[in-house]
């Protein structure tokens, strides 16, 4: 039993976790004929909470009911996985990247997020503005706007062979290759990196 | 299998529920209990990492690139199977998957999505599972990101489709 619980602790390699979040697929349409995707949570939150008479959000959203209940177990999960089968050692990065980070600024490798960006200090600050603000708001915006997010497109609609999903994961990869090799640096230099 | 054109009136985006029986209640804990799931190998496979999507995009690392791919992989074959052996839901319903139909909304709005992911290090499942790790604060990440796609909603008739 110890070593079972050991053996979970541990990072778990791609082959095991991309088969795993691949049979989300299978599993939710045979559950319930669902289709895989959770950006469109957000859009049920919207038409749930403030609909504000935009037709974008006038459907029956309780029949997406279930979206939600899912996205709230992806929480749930993650609050089960760092509690109870967290990994005790530090995370390891490439060396390329962590240096590269570090000659950014970043200074915290400890832990899945780097707490110099990630904390309640920088909310009203420059670095929370453009990390949790503005990225929020790109994600949000932009995952509907494509009609789907890395679930939805990357996961789901390649798997079921459809080329508008794999153009939009083309460009999911090119604006985060932009923003990473090219934005970046200077963008955390503005923030006071 | 059937492949049905999204209505666009009906659409509910990239999750649509094609069952056509209603669920309340218990019905949804099996959503929850694969939610759940679901989070934990985002966190055990560290996809919730901001320094995993960083080794993803300057290419200095496999892991994600595995992950998806192979997510990917098990899905065609989950689908060519379901597809091939017309195996039904538990409701006994045909199984059905909408047809996505192409808008320039998946090149803009994929790239405007890849910037922020870029930004965040997660896409909108990640999100969900940093707050349940304990990093509350991408909460703020997670209202603005449903203020993101509020605004979409507001605009959708004025941006190009």
């Amino acid at each position: 039993m110890n070593q079972l619980i050991d053996w979970v602790s541990q990072p778990w390699p791609w082959y095991v976790a991309g088969p795993m979040i691949g049979l989300t697929v299978p599993s939710l349409l045979i559950l319930g004929n669902k289709s895989f995707g959770i950006s469109s949570s957000l859009r049920h939150v919207c038409a749930m909470c403030i609909p504000a008479k935009i037709p974008f959000f006038q459907y029956n959203w309780r029949k997406e009911m279930w979206n939600l209940v899912f996205v709230l177990g992806v929480l749930v999960g993650g609050f089960v996985a760092t509690s109870l089968l967290s990994n005790p050692d530090e995370i390891v990065i490439a060396t390329k990247t962590q240096a590269d980070l570090a000659a950014l600024g970043i200074t915290d490798f400890s832990g899945l997020m780097p707490s110099d960006i990630f904390s309640w200090e920088n909310l009203f600050t420059a670095k929370g503005f453009v990390f949790f603000v503005l990225g929020g708001f790109l994600v949000g915006f932009g995952t509907r706007y494509a009609g789907g997010c890395t679930s939805g497109h990357a996961i789901m609609g390649i798997s079921s062979l459809q080329w508008p999903s794999l153009v939009a994961t083309i460009f999911f990869m090119l604006g985060g290759f932009l923003m990473t090799q090219v934005f970046l640096a200077p963008l955390m230099k503005l923030v006071g990196f | 299998m059937k492949e049905v054109e999204s209505n666009i009136s009906e659409a509910v985006c990239d999750a649509p529920n094609s069952q056509e029986s209603g669920e309340r209640g218990m019905a949804l804990v099996k959503y929850l209990i694969l939610g759940i799931l679901f989070g934990i190998v985002f966190v055990k496979a560290e996809i919730i990492s901001w320094f995993r999507i960083q080794e993803m995009f300057r290419l200095d690392s496999f892991h994600m690139y595995g992950v998806i791919g192979s997510a990917i992989v098990t899905g065609i074959i989950s689908i060519q199977l379901i597809k091939r052996m017309k195996i039904k839901s538990v409701a006994g319903e045909e199984i059905i998957i909408p047809t996505k139909k192409f808008t320039k909304g998946n090149v803009i709005g994929g790239f405007i999505f890849g910037l922020g992911w870029a930004i965040t290090g997660a896409c909108p499942g990640p999100l969900f599972a940093q707050i349940g790790s304990g990093f509350t604060v991408v909460i703020v990440t997670l209202l603005s990101a449903i203020a993101g796609t509020w605004v979409y909603g507001k605009f959708s008739d004025k941006l190009p489709s």
